[in-house]
Formats: structure tokens, sequence, C-alpha cells
């Protein structure tokens, strides 16, 4: 039982400090920012339009397709290769199965909703961030939609259930002078719908209990409404004084 | 569960807010049911008619509908017609017998009556449920536009720009001088002198922006004033 503290010092149900902004990119048909610590997700969407290749149309309605982009200098340590790598295409996927529940395009037929995500900043939780980001800017774009996204990280870290992981609680075991170095520790990422709790994103890295699952994914949904109403307050925010 | 709106008129909403509880309501437009809740369906204005609710959107991507009078530009001559992009999506195709009136025989180039990157101001007739989009000139005021500027808002706020009646458009083409025409499209086109019509293109821009405020016919008269009084 090492670790009773966080390391940056928040309690253990509580969110590195957040900030979010609709409208960032004035060229996209909606965009949005969101940072949370040190990550920061910016996403743009651009459409409804036409689709290409053509042989990726769906004539039964639209296509939403997103992509995600780690910037070269954005993370630790090594610089990142620009351009599509496996993880960069294999987040984009989640995230676009993340959202799909909740957007409509079935007035558009054969054509795409692109949603560009770039992490300008990585700390960790950029799937998270993008997905929340992206939630913000398919709304701001006028997107007919069900509910926004809510996207945390939730997990388990020496022994303790913890809420949006930096990265040096991901990694909390390869300190190698870590005495519990052999202690699980569990990344999960969960996306919420806030209005009705579903959720359309679960993926997990490392081991957990079952009862220690059950308890992250109950303070995921918790966090996830608190997400919610500062992406509810940032949208609001482009049409008020 | 007791009947309750918790909404007031004219309050943003974003998708997923709960608007109302209970089954006094009706959802319209840009709302849904789920349960014995109504909820917003994207963003915009609330608007409480009696216990009608309904959803004024602050952003709309174009969706064509028969009717509509929009922009287009001739992206392509074809054996007999053309096809116009609008802008989105999906592009829309005007026949040759729904363009002019005078005969044409076989094999003449279309081009003379319009060249690629012209544009022109027309119908939309017919629209399937795959979006393949008929227009037609023929109709009042639909024409070739010749000269002058073109600008996109946003489509959703093409009805502001509009104005009830047409108010707000033809008091800023009185004010500037310009001819204006504006698609449904969200494409407008802007005729005149170049510096009143630069005005004329700040002011529509500006009713973009403050679409969702209220008052703003007189703000934008107030402004126009300003502005041409300096131009003279």
């Amino acid at each position: 039982m090492a670790y009773t503290k966080r390391f940056d010092g928040r309690a253990i149900d509580d969110t590195r400090p957040i900030t979010a902004k609709v409208g960032v990119v004035p060229r996209a048909d909606g965009s949005a920012m969101f940072q949370i610590g040190n990550t920061t997700a910016i996403a743009a969407v651009y459409g409804p339009r036409e689709m290409h290749p053509k042989f990726m149309q769906n004539p039964r309605g639209g296509v939403l397709r997103c992509n995600y982009n780690m910037m070269p200098f954005s993370g630790h340590g090594d610089r990142v290769r620009p351009g599509q790598n496996r993880r960069a295409k294999e987040i984009s996927r989640v995230m676009e199965n993340a959202l799909r529940p909740v957007v409509d395009l079935s007035a558009f037929p054969n054509a795409v909703v692109d949603v560009f995500v770039e992490l300008s900043q990585t700390d960790a939780g950029t799937r998270c961030a993008g997905i929340t980001a992206a939630a913000m800017a398919l709304a701001d774009a006028g997107i007919d939609m069900k509910d926004l996204v809510a996207a945390v990280a939730v997990g388990f870290v020496d022994d303790r259930v913890v809420a949006d992981l930096n990265y040096n609680e991901e990694h909390y075991n390869d300190y190698s002078d870590n005495p519990d170095k052999d202690r699980p520790v569990a990344d999960i990422p969960v996306a919420v719908l806030p209005g009705s709790g579903l959720i359309s994103l679960l993926q997990m890295d490392g081991e957990v209990k079952r009862e220690h699952l059950k308890e992250a994914l109950e303070l995921g949904r918790h966090v996830a409404k608190k997400i919610y109403e500062i992406q509810k307050k940032a949208l609001k925010a482009r049409y008020m004084e | 569960m007791t009947d309750q709106l918790l909404v007031k008129d004219k309050d943003v909403v974003v998708p997923g807010e709960t608007l109302a509880t209970g089954m006094a309501f009706l959802p319209t437009k840009g709302t849904y049911r789920d349960g014995d809740r109504i909820v917003a369906g994207k963003i915009g204005l609330v608007s409480v008619e009696g216990k009608v609710i309904k959803l004024v959107p602050l952003a709309d991507p174009y969706i064509p509908k028969v009717g509509d009078v929009v922009v287009g530009e001739v992206n392509d001559v074809m054996f007999s017609g053309w096809r116009l992009g609008l802008r989105g999506p999906y592009s829309a195709v005007m026949n040759v017998k729904d363009a002019t009136s005078d005969f044409i025989g076989r094999g003449v180039d279309l081009t003379q009556y319009f060249a690629l990157g012209d544009y022109v101001f027309c119908k939309i007739v017919n629209v399937t449920s795959q979006k393949l989009i008929d227009a037609t000139m023929r109709g009042q005021g639909l024409r070739k536009l010749i000269g002058g500027r073109l600008i996109q808002v946003n489509p959703a706020k093409v009805p502001r720009i509009i104005g009830r009646e047409g108010t707000m458009s033809s008091m800023i083409q009185q004010a500037t001088k310009t001819e204006i025409v504006i698609g449904q499209n969200g494409v407008i086109w802007v005729n005149g002198e170049p510096g009143l019509e630069t005005v004329a293109v700040n002011a529509i821009k500006m009713v973009e922006d403050n679409a969702h405020k209220s008052g703003l016919t007189q703000t934008i008269k107030k402004w126009l004033d300003e502005q041409v009084g300096g131009a003279r």
C-alpha cells in the first residue's frame, strides 16, 4: 500500500484541471478544444460532405469518420513520427464507435462527417479527451445527436481506484525502485452517454478484480457527469455574451 | 411523473439536455421523446408554444428540399445539362430544357449558356431519397449571377439574414445600394459598388454572428447608418 497520496496531490476521485472551449477552428464546420491537465485535444468537424473514396459511401446514411493524431512533440520522451500508425488507427476506430451511438446521419446518404482530433500535448487519457472534444465539436457543427459523450479514464493504481490517470500513474509499475512493482495497475478508459448512463467505450490495460472494476465504472459514470456539465457550459458559452 | 418544463423560451440548449418531463408536452422539430423526458436533439434555441416544444437550430447542415432557391456553381457540363455544386455533400443537375427556352440543336456547346465556374440562382424541383437533385431556372428572379461577390454563411442563419418577410435583406440592400441574392444553401451573392459591397458583406456577417440575439434589425440599421454615412 504505497500509493496513499496521488502524485499531483489531488483526491482519488478528482480529475486534473479541465478547460473546454468551443469554436476554436474558424474554418471548420464545428470545433472544440478539451484540456485535462497536460493533455490537450483539439477536434475539428468537417461535413457532411461528399465521401471519397466512393466505395466507402453508404447509401443508407452518412458515415462518421474519425482521425486521431498525436502531434510530433506532444508526448513524453521521443518524437512521435507524424502520420498514421497502428495505435492511431485503433484509437480512431474506437472513437468512431464511441460516438456513433449518439449521432444521427440518416439524412445524409452517401455523405461523410469527418472528425479530426489533434493532440497537441499528451499526458495520458488522450482518447478520452479526444472523444469529449469530438462530441462538443459535432454538436457545434449542428449534427443531430441524441446526447453528448463524455469520456474519462478510471483505473486501479496500487490498491486504489482512481479517476483520470496521468502518465506517471499509468506507468506506476515501470519505476524499478518501486517495492510494489508487481502490484497490478489498470487503466480503463470509459465513454459515457450522460443522459442514459450507457457506456459507449470500454477498454482496459492491465488487470483488475471484478469488484474493483465495478467500483471504477461507478466512478467513471460519476466523473463523466461532471465532464458533461463542463461540455454543456462550453457549448452554451459560444452563444452567450 | 409530474409534467414540468425545465427550460425557458429562447434558452440555448445542447444535445441530450432534458427540456421537459411528463406527457403534457409535445416534442417536435429538433427534439425527441425518451420515456417521459423530452430531450434536445441538437444545439439550438428552445421555442415553447403552448405545449409544443420546438428547437430553432443554431447550426444546421444544409439538406436540400424541394422548393428551395439556392446559388449553385457550374461544376460540370454534360450532354444535356449542367451539374451544379451546392457547397454541401450533394450536387444538382439542371437540364437544358429547365435552363432556357431557346432552341438548341444536337451537339451544341452548352458552355455558351453556362460555362464551368459560373454561378446561377436556381430552384430545386425534385429530390430523391438518395439525394439526386433536379434544379430549374424557370421561375421569378432565377438567373445567372454575373459580377459581384459571393460569401458563404451558415445555412441555419439564412432565415435571419432574409428577415421577417425580407425586411433584413431589403434593409441592407437599400442602405448599401447593392443587389443581394440569398441561396438557402448559405451562399450569398452581393453586387454593387465595391466599397458598399464590403459594407453589405460585413452587415451580413454581423447578422450571421448575432443571429440568436433579439433586436437585431435595429442594431444593424444603426450600424449601417454609421457605415454608409461615413462612406459618403
